[in-house]
Parts: C-alpha cells; structure tokens; sequence
C-alpha cells in the first residue's frame, strides 16, 4: 500500500471518540466551572469540545491537546490541578497536615503517660504523715501497705487506658 | 506561661485558616487570569462584517495602540458596556476593533444600528475558532493590544468607568508613548 511521505495514520474513529470522551472528562467548561466539558451543553463547550476532536484528528497527542489549551485558558481549565510548584501546598497540604497531628497527638500521649507514672511514684515515695516521734512498725507497714495498693490501682488504670488507645 | 502559648496555638491556626476562607469570599471564579497577556496577539484572518468578502487580519494595526472587543448580537450584558464603548470611540483615544462571536451578519448589523457603531471595523467568528484563540469564554470581553501586536490588558466582563479611567485609559497612555 502506498502511503505519501507525510501521512499521518488516521486514527480509527472508534478510537477517536474514546478519546474525545476521557480528554473532555478532564477538562473544566469555563462557563460552567463545575462541570467538564463532557458534561456541559453550554455553547463554548460545543466548541471546545469539537476543537479537542479536530486535534486529535490531526494526530496530536493527550499531552499536547491540554497544553493547547492551558496556553489559550490557563491552569483553570485542567480538571485535575497540575503538580507544579504554585500547587504545592494544594497538593500535600492535608498530607502534611495529618503528619503534623499525629506528632502532636502522639507528644500528647506521651505527656499523659509520663505525669500518671511521676504521678505513682511520688504517691509511693511519700512519707506517710506520722502521729509519734518514731513512727510504729505497724503504722509504718500500713501507709507502705496503702501506697502500693494506690500505685497498682494507678498502673491498672493507665493500663486499661493504653488498652483504649491502641 | 507554656500553658497560656499551648491555648493559644489552635486559636492562632484558625485565625490563620479564618483569614484565608476571608479571602476566598473576595475572589471571582468568574474571573479567570489570563495566559496571554505579555504574549502575541494570535493571528487570524477572517471577513469584514461591512463587506464579507474582504477579510482582515490584525497585522493591519501593527504600530498602533487598539483594542478588541469580543461582542455578539445575542449577549445582553454587550449592552451594558456599549455605551461606553461609544464614548471612548467618540474620544478617538483609541481604535476599537470589534469581534462578532458566533453571530449572523444581518442581526450583527441590526444590532449596531440600533445601539450605535463604535467600531472601526467588526469582523466575523462564524465558528468560534479565533476566539478560542484568544482564550474568551464569555461576552462582552476586550483586549488591549500594543504597537507590536502584544496583549497587555484583557477584561473579562463588560468594561466599567472605574476600568477604563483605572486601568485602560493610564496603560493607552503609557503604550502610546513608547517606541
């Protein structure tokens, strides 16, 4: 079969329309900015949409046919925002965000944690108040007695809270 | 004291997150920026609506200051802007070329003979592709072109007093008077 030196391949029409439909699903109708240009009817949608087909026709690529248009209508008309340095921020943004709440969230455990523990060691080391000069061996073995059963009751509770967390 | 700047940490965020949202209120998404200003205006070549089979193409208006204005018989808000788009002609400040987007030459014409002729010319975008070009995506739209052919200035919208004193009329000014 002879072809002409520059021929292009036609793409089949099939092929074309598929396309047409996946380009204007990407794109934003400018008149109305809530839609792509596949859904909307609005006249300017018309005819962007037959000047995406007749660029596909002349053989022009995906990437080509959106700068055609973000040279002539700006970013705004791509549907999905380009990752480029002026979006940044729109981008990872709330990736960023949710790394900046789990730090803090886990700080906030960890302090928690750290005052219940400083809070049974103090109750633990905490010299009984004494009614005699030399304190009973009894009294004594008592407060001692109360101080570990506050300390485990502490420890059980800060256990059954991390069991919570987790 | 580390307690009173840990309270006020999440009040500062929203302060923050609030003034931004504020923003957000003032802006028009109606309003797209666009991509041409600074660049060429795009070439085309299409028929004079006083005559169709003349065409004209906007080298014509190399080493002038003019503007192009995108109107249609069919847009209302076209009307708005027209009667200052007839003082500004009647000025002779500088030359307005008009676009007829997707119109008919007999209500073009009726159109202008009814609301008045600022134009020097008008010419026909039958099927919309020059205004493609030009990145317009609504009526009335105007843009300011310089002596070399450069976009400088494009309002979306009908043009309003506060515009045309504002900001057209210093930027005409300031084009005329450069090389």
């Amino acid at each position: 079969m002879a072809q002409t030196p520059n021929a292009q391949p036609r793409p089949d029409t099939k092929s074309a329309e598929i396309r047409l439909k996946a380009l204007s699903e990407e794109l934003r109708c400018l008149v109305c900015q809530n839609q792509t240009l596949a859904d909307s009817n609005a006249d300017l949608a018309v005819d962007l949409r037959n000047q995406v087909k007749s660029l596909i026709d002349q053989g022009q690529s995906d990437s080509q046919i959106k700068t055609y248009l973000v040279e002539r209508y700006g970013d705004f008309v791509l549907y999905k925002p380009p990752m480029q340095a002026n979006t940044w921020l729109l981008w990872l943004g709330p990736f960023v965000l949710l790394i900046f709440g789990a730090l803090i969230w886990r700080r906030v455990q960890r302090t928690s944690e750290r005052s219940a523990v400083s809070a049974s060691s103090a109750l633990a080391s905490a010299a009984p108040p004494s009614n005699g000069a030399a304190p009973s061996p009894a009294g004594q073995s008592d407060s001692r007695a109360f101080a570990e059963s506050t300390d485990r009751a502490l420890s059980a509770r800060q256990e059954a809270a991390r069991k919570l967390l987790d | 004291m580390m307690r009173t700047i840990k309270f006020l940490i999440p009040l500062a965020i929203f302060l923050a997150i609030g003034w931004f949202l504020l923003l957000g209120l003032d802006r028009n998404p109606r309003d797209i920026p666009s991509p041409l200003v600074g660049k060429p205006a795009p070439d085309f070549s299409l028929p004079v609506l006083a005559d169709l089979s003349r065409t004209w193409t906007p080298a014509e208006m190399k080493g002038q200051v003019w503007l192009l204005n995108v109107w249609g018989s069919w847009c209302t808000a076209c009307q708005v802007e027209h009667p200052l788009l007839l003082e500004l002609a009647a000025k002779k400040t500088v030359p307005i070329v008009g676009l007829a987007w997707k119109d008919m030459p007999d209500n073009s014409k009726a159109w202008l003979k009814r609301f008045g002729d600022p134009y020097l010319l008008s010419v026909m975008d039958f099927n919309g592709k020059v205004a493609i070009d030009y990145g317009v995506y609504g009526a009335p739209e105007t843009f300011l072109i310089d002596k070399q052919g450069v976009i400088r200035f494009k309002q979306v919208g009908p043009v309003t007093p506060e515009v045309i004193s504002g900001k057209l009329l210093p930027l005409v000014a300031q084009l005329k008077a450069a090389p």
